[in-house]
């Protein structure tokens, strides 16, 4: 398979960067998108070029790290899969693909296609956990009765991997998706109840802290998430952002 | 943290775009009803234009709260529409947005621009002139029982408003049907906003707001076609 490879290629933050086009050749439709990456960089070391700077790590799809916006869209066509589960089978030979960073003003670039992403790390550091005693004495979750739907969506909200592609396809790049999912994690179990209402105040206050846009309910972040995150959270977010803040939570 | 206060936070001012588009929402229904007994009876069209002209409650109070619903709801719509835009200044190469998400749902601020120019039109037709009939020239309209300047007027006013003018009228019609991709994905998504949101009553708004979309727009299509062409 062969490919013309449109990549936007930037130095670092300051610099202005540009989309830069590379021919690819000897591509499987087996390989993933990261092998194809990985291919592209082996000959632009043997050429003596500067590789492409991209951020991977599991290669399984749990980890999060890879975030490549490919043909226009995050992690590429494929739908509830990660950049690294994209397989080259999905585009046709002669094809040409355009690759570019998670585009963004809260995920500014750092090199290529790597951007920085610390601002999620933000969100969780506002809120995003729950006190409880670890000195040994903890109380076995399973103690706990949970209802089984509470359980099942708080599972199914912690499956984010906080891989902004929420925010990456978002038009407005707003990061609600990701937020309202780390919060509903654990304002669905008993666990999280105690914080909830400041829990909710204070993550939403740093999501706008840091520059993410307004949700308009496009609902793309939903297609586009590879763990397919649904947009319920974003209203049980809603919900408890406006109940908290009525009450006059601070 | 501290609370970020009125309308500080993006949840807050998404709620009050919700509020105001259901008021608006609703409005647009009583509008359009109203407004459709022109094509059965001028009569009873006179008669609940007079009432809706003269009633407190609507002129005083309703009529209020309408004004600062609208401008709540377009300024509201330009300020997060400036502050979607500047949450991502380098924008792609190649970005496809109609892979994930509706052409409506995507376009809000352009549908919503055309609505606010529409409007400039409508009260220039019609909210201008009555205000300056009662509350300008100070007539009222309880007394003056003429054709064209009393206060049964109104029948009168709108066919004049059609009368020969094709270019009133598709003006009209294309603003409509810019209103129905409004509201198409504004009557949905208000409720999202608001937290309103379960799996078995959502598809049923969904539903409602697609059938929403369609009537009310249709409706007020209908009449504006309607005073068109039987003066021809």
């Amino acid at each position: 398979m062969k490919l013309l490879l449109k990549i936007w290629r930037q130095n670092g933050p300051q610099d202005k960067g540009k989309m830069v086009d590379y021919n690819v050749d000897g591509i499987e439709g087996d390989m993933s998108f990261l092998e194809m990456m990985d291919v592209l960089n082996s000959q632009l070391i043997e050429k003596g070029d500067e590789p492409v700077i991209f951020d991977h790590d599991c290669r399984e799809g749990i980890c999060g790290s890879c975030s490549m916006f490919i043909n226009g869209e995050a992690h590429g066509p494929g739908r509830n899969v990660t950049t690294c589960q994209l397989h080259m089978r999905s585009f046709k030979d002669g094809e040409t693909i355009f690759i570019e960073p998670w585009r963004a003003e809260a995920f500014p670039v750092i090199k290529d296609l790597m951007v920085d992403r610390s601002a999620f790390d933000r969100i969780i550091q506002a809120g995003g956990y729950v006190s409880v005693n670890t000195s040994g004495n903890t109380q076995d979750a399973n103690s706990l009765p949970i209802p089984k739907e509470d359980a099942d969506l708080a599972f199914d909200a912690a499956t984010c991997i906080g891989c902004g592609a929420c925010v990456a396809t978002c038009k407005n790049a707003s990061a609600m998706l990701f937020t309202s999912a780390k919060i509903s994690q654990l304002s669905l179990l008993p666990q999280g109840q105690v914080e909830a209402k400041e829990r909710v105040i204070n993550m939403v206050n740093q999501m706008d802290l840091e520059g993410f846009g307004n949700c308009t309910n496009t609902g793309a972040c939903e297609v586009e998430c590879p763990k397919g995150i649904s947009l319920d959270n974003i209203a049980r977010m809603n919900r408890e952002y406006l109940s908290a803040t009525a009450k006059g939570k601070k | 943290m501290a609370n970020q206060g009125l309308l500080g936070s993006t949840i807050a001012r998404k709620f009050a775009m919700a509020l105001s588009a259901l008021f608006l929402i609703v409005f647009l229904l009583q509008h359009m009803s109203i407004n459709m007994l022109s094509v059965f009876s001028a009569d009873t069209f006179n008669e609940v234009s007079h009432f809706m002209g003269t009633f407190w409650l609507v002129q005083y109070v309703m009529q209020p709260i309408l004004i600062f619903g609208v401008l709540l709801h377009f300024i509201l719509g330009f300020i997060l529409e400036y502050k979607n835009w500047s949450s991502r200044k380098v924008k792609y190469a190649n970005y496809k947005g109609s892979a994930n998400a509706s052409w409506m749902s995507r376009n809000m601020i352009y549908t919503g621009a055309v609505i606010l120019l529409f409007l400039g039109l409508h009260f220039y037709d019609f909210w201008i002139p009555e205000i300056a009939h009662k509350f300008v020239e100070g007539k009222d309209s309880f007394i003056e029982n003429g054709v064209a300047d009393s206060g049964y007027r109104f029948y009168h006013e709108l066919r004049h408003k059609f009368d020969g003018d094709i270019v009133r009228m598709i003006l009209y019609v294309v603003s409509f049907i810019f209103l129905g991709l409004h509201l198409n994905h504004g009557f949905e998504s208000a409720f999202q906003s608001m937290g309103a949101r379960s799996k078995k009553y959502t598809p049923i708004i969904k539903k409602l707001g697609t059938a929403y979309s369609i009537l009310i727009p249709l409706g007020f299509i209908v009449i504006a076609v309607y005073h068109y062409v039987t003066q021809l």
